[in-house]
């Protein structure tokens, strides 16, 4: 076998020699996990100054917790984020699953092309301008019907995030032969029931991927959000951006910190409740 | 994309029976049909909230702006004459847009920049997170978003505070005595591309980790039997494997990058514009509507171009490999 | 896959029953962000029973858009005062004539009647401040009251400077700097203008909005800024110091307008008439820290307001000052072309 002296082959005890390591590999994912958390170490230790800077530090205090706590604007703001994401994201995924299924493992048709442009235009178009066309369709709606609920913020968002999680599954999906389903019709299962028990299982970590990527895509968005939203309808993002010309309050510090914490803590339940289960 | 499918879906040899021509034709309308059927919604959804509006734009590109912004119902081709070329304002003479031409080339270096170290990163973590045990990969992709709870403007602001000159790794650097005085490096096009890598990376990760999950091992242990080096699995087999989540990540990385609006703002310190910048200036300060029509709508061929072009290739070369 | 659609039929019914309310005793307020002090808002609730709710703009030029469109349903707006004459010309404001309402008395004379607002009929003062220099006199404790700071800086502050990227004020600073007026259509004037910028821009660190903590921690050392930041900026680092180039330099009112297709005019009126109130315009000068145009409302505000001189403009400088009026179209497209220039 080659490279015998390499030091990582341990961790499977039978075999010498792993296939799955790569030199060099586990180091730069360690250094990635690294980068991506270091920058919010100040972030969460400075939602805990005393001072009113993000840049001294003046000493231990919960008092932007308590403030962001007691500011109903930034409660508000954050529970519509969540929200929105939450909806945009689950009909986004499911229109991206279905859509992923009737584009790939197909001999190619007349059209398919066009569908795989269409579905990731989103993409190709800088935000402001999809914002200010949206702004302008949206205005003639809300004058015609009256109605200025959260719906345009939900099918705008949810527009956008189709892309997001089209493309992970669809890479799920490539390569991915239609052996299993055509045995499972073999067996008299009926279209819903292969799909349940064969292709969403096998499609899952692809849709997980691109659940994920939604939902955090719908809770970044500043650009489209402000430019369609209507009164009473600021984001966390929104909210931001109007701090950006005063200062960044350690208040937002705080919010961002929680959120993190929450996702933390959803995580870590996932984690044990398969466990649990195993 | 169109032919990476082909090979993609072994069919059942369909040729077999030669008089049932006419029922697997019929076979094959009717999965079209459905294939259609089961993207349209999405379709829609796209159609009425992204695609259809930029129709509106479409419009808006052949009218004169408005004196205070919006647009006059006047037909003019002025919208599209500058974006490529500048009447200079003072002598009347015409030239190139020079400062459009290097704003999008300026954009395209760090998007592609972007997209590349993105990669760098994100192929070894995608590929770490797919090789650990199953029960535990899911808890891994989350550790990749969980950074992304906190939103965009936070994420910025939090790269801003590393690379300030009183930030961190000045001051580290600093205090080691590495380094006398702080190195430049915030407002810079290189602060631009570390906030657009840190803020698009899991872009990366999701899509390459979600096709290098069912990567067959067996595949890679054949290649070292046969005495193949790590490095000439991972170019023979592993890279062309993953290759639809490598092309998926990387357009999610790129073509947002191309578009930037935030992150060049805040990090580039508004010196230098980007795309988005360029094209968010004329909807705003500069209320020139038809311009800022015009020149996304050459941006969104541009991208279309680009895709094509690379679809077209990437294409040939996985068919090819996939024999 | 059904636990979605249940999702997905719930969140429908959500948002179809959302939003639609828009019961008597509310008031939507479209203002600029982080502007808008909460204790304010809950003395008008107190007061009056009407509730509040605010929605946030970061420019003056999306905030126009969006209400241009149509089917906002914003009740009152807070335009700069450069924008107020295309809000009125654009035939988007109510003319509300906040001149008689009964606490109109109370306005300093001076804003009783403006040049973007003829005799007060649309609008009423929200705040007011001016765009000048604010230094590090720690780095350089020369002669400040100069806009030679930005566009021929002194070694010290050299690769140290930042200006606000808000294109009217920094093109009629720079006008003035070289003696012209902002606005001007003498292009003479206008490729000067140009050249100076092109030649400052090396000196220059970034143009952007969020510098008060960077000023404070050092990584800034002067700054083309809005008077009541520079004040926060003090606060929190003494050296930092506010100047008014006696070049000229640009003064600013933010006012609050009644749309015309608001659906709470009344209310709206209220609101109007109840920040003229001395005490409740301190409020607002209390939080964003700037002058409001309310006559005797600076005993009701923080102390230390009363005597900063980012707030109050010393005499020797009040002439200096002028309001930046709103150029005509072909103007701003010249000032557009400088503006993608610099940046490019």
């Amino acid at each position: 076998m080659v490279d015998i002296s390499n030091p990582n082959q341990s961790r499977m005890p039978r075999r010498p020699f792993s296939v799955k390591t790569q030199t060099g590999f586990t180091e730069m994912a360690i250094i990635c996990f690294f980068l991506l958390y270091a920058p919010l170490i100040p972030l969460v230790v400075y939602s805990f100054n005393a001072g009113d800077s993000l840049a001294f530090w003046e000493g231990f205090s919960l008092r932007w917790y308590v403030a962001a706590w007691n500011n109903e604007m930034v409660k508000d703001v954050t529970i519509r984020s969540i929200y929105l994401a939450s909806v945009a994201s689950v009909i986004a995924t499911t229109l991206a699953t279905m859509a992923a299924l009737g584009t790939t493992r197909i001999k190619p048709y007349k059209g398919q092309t066009a569908i795989y442009a269409m579905i990731n235009q989103p993409l190709m178009v800088p935000e402001i301008v999809t914002a200010v066309a949206l702004l302008i369709m949206f205005a003639w709606i809300k004058a015609a019907t009256d109605y200025h609920g959260m719906a345009y913020l939900i099918i705008a968002h949810t527009a956008f995030c189709i892309p997001f999680a089209y493309l992970p599954i669809r890479a799920r999906l490539e390569g991915m032969d239609l052996t299993l389903e055509t045995a499972a019709a073999d067996l008299y299962a009926t279209p819903w029931l292969t799909f349940r028990r064969v292709t969403l299982p096998l499609v899952w970590p692809g849709i997980l991927a691109g659940g994920i990527l939604a939902f955090v895509i719908s809770l970044d968005d500043v650009v489209i959000t402000q430019l369609v939203k209507s009164a009473g309808q600021n984001t966390l993002p929104t909210y931001m951006l109007g701090q950006l010309r005063r200062v960044i309050t350690p208040e937002v510090h705080a919010i961002s910190s929680v959120l993190l914490a929450v996702s933390v803590a959803i995580v870590t339940a996932i984690f044990f409740l398969n466990r649990r289960i195993k | 994309m169109a032919t990476t499918a082909v090979t993609a879906a072994k069919m059942p040899p369909d040729t077999a029976v030669p008089d049932a021509a006419n029922v697997v034709r019929e076979v094959r309308k009717q999965e079209v049909r459905r294939n259609i059927l089961l993207s349209t919604p999405a379709l829609i959804v796209i159609f009425c909230a992204a695609a259809g509006p930029l129709l509106i734009m479409l419009v808006y590109s052949f009218l004169s702006a408005g004196p205070y912004g919006g647009i006059e119902w006047k037909f003019s081709i002025d919208g599209w004459f500058n974006v490529f070329v500048q009447r200079d304002i003072f002598d009347d003479t015409l030239s190139i847009a020079d400062a459009h031409v290097s704003i999008l080339w300026r954009s395209v270096k760090l998007s592609l920049l972007t997209t590349f170290t993105c990669f760098i990163f994100g192929f070894p973590t995608a590929y770490f997170i797919a090789t650990r045990p199953p029960e535990r990969r899911n808890l891994w992709l989350f550790l990749v978003t969980i950074p992304f709870w906190t939103n965009l403007l936070i994420r910025t602001f939090a790269i801003m505070e590393l690379i300030r000159n009183q930030g961190v790794i000045n001051t580290v650097l600093t205090s080691f005595g590495l380094i006398e005085e702080p190195i430049q490096m915030l407002f810079t096009d290189f602060a631009v591309m570390i906030g657009m890598t840190y803020v698009y990376l899991p872009l990366m990760v999701l899509p390459i980790y979600a096709s290098m999950e069912k990567l067959d091992f067996r595949l890679v242990e054949a290649a070292y039997d046969l005495y193949a080096t790590r490095f000439k699995v991972l170019k023979r087999i592993i890279v062309p494997l993953v290759k639809p989540g490598l092309i998926a990540g990387s357009i999610l990385v790129f073509i947002p990058s191309l578009g930037a609006y935030v992150t060049p703002r805040i990090l580039g310190g508004g010196k230098h514009m980007m795309l988005g910048n360029l094209i968010g200036l004329q909807f705003g300060q500069g209320r020139n509507w038809p311009l800022g029509s015009a020149l996304s709508l050459t941006l969104l061929m541009l991208v279309m171009l680009a895709l094509l072009f690379y679809v077209r290739s990437a294409g040939k070369s996985t068919g090819g490999s996939h024999g | 896959m059904k636990w979605k659609l249940t999702a997905i039929a719930t969140a429908l019914a959500f948002v179809m029953t959302s939003g639609i309310a828009n019961a008597a005793g509310e008031l939507n307020l479209f203002n600029w962000g982080n502007y808008t002090n909460p204790e304010l808002v809950e003395k008008f609730e107190k007061e009056t029973g009407i509730k509040i709710i605010i929605t946030d703009y970061d420019d003056n030029d999306s905030a126009l858009a969006k209400i241009k469109v149509g089917g906002h349903g914003f009740d009152l707006v807070v335009p700069s005062s450069n924008y107020v004459p295309i809000w009125i010309e654009e035939g988007l404001l109510l003319e509300a004539r906040p001149d008689q309402m009964s606490n109109f008395k109370n306005l300093e004379a001076r804003w009783q009647d403006v040049d973007w607002d003829p005799g007060r009929h649309y609008t009423v003062p929200w705040q007011w401040g001016s765009v000048g220099v604010m230094v590090d006199t720690a780095v350089y404790n020369g002669d400040i009251n100069t806009s030679s700071i930005i566009f021929d800086p002194p070694p010290e502050l050299v690769g140290k400077i930042n200006f606000a990227p808000e294109m009217a004020d920094v093109m009629g600073t720079v006008l003035r700097y070289i003696g012209s007026e902002p606005c001007t259509s003498d292009k003479a004037m206008l490729k000067k203008a140009r050249d100076v910028l092109m030649a400052a821009k090396p000196n220059w660190l970034s143009m952007e909005y969020g510098v008060i903590e960077k000023i404070a921690a050092g990584d800034l050392a002067a700054s083309l800024y809005w008077n009541g930041a520079a004040f926060r900026a003090r606060l929190k680092n003494p050296d930092v110091h506010y100047g008014y180039p006696r070049e000229g330099y640009s003064l600013w009112m933010d006012s609050v307008a009644i749309l015309k297709d608001a659906k709470n005019v009344e209310n709206a009126k209220t609101f109007m008439n109840f920040i003229m109130v001395p005490e409740n315009a301190a409020l607002i000068s209390a939080f964003a820290r700037y002058a409001n145009g309310v006559e005797g409302s600076v005993k009701y505000m923080p102390e230390d307001m009363a005597t900063a001189t980012e707030v109050v403009i010393p005499a020797e400088f009040v002439a200096s000052g002028h309001f930046v009026p709103a150029c005509s179209p072909d103007v701003q497209k010249i000032y557009t072309a400088i503006w993608t220039e610099l940046q490019k």
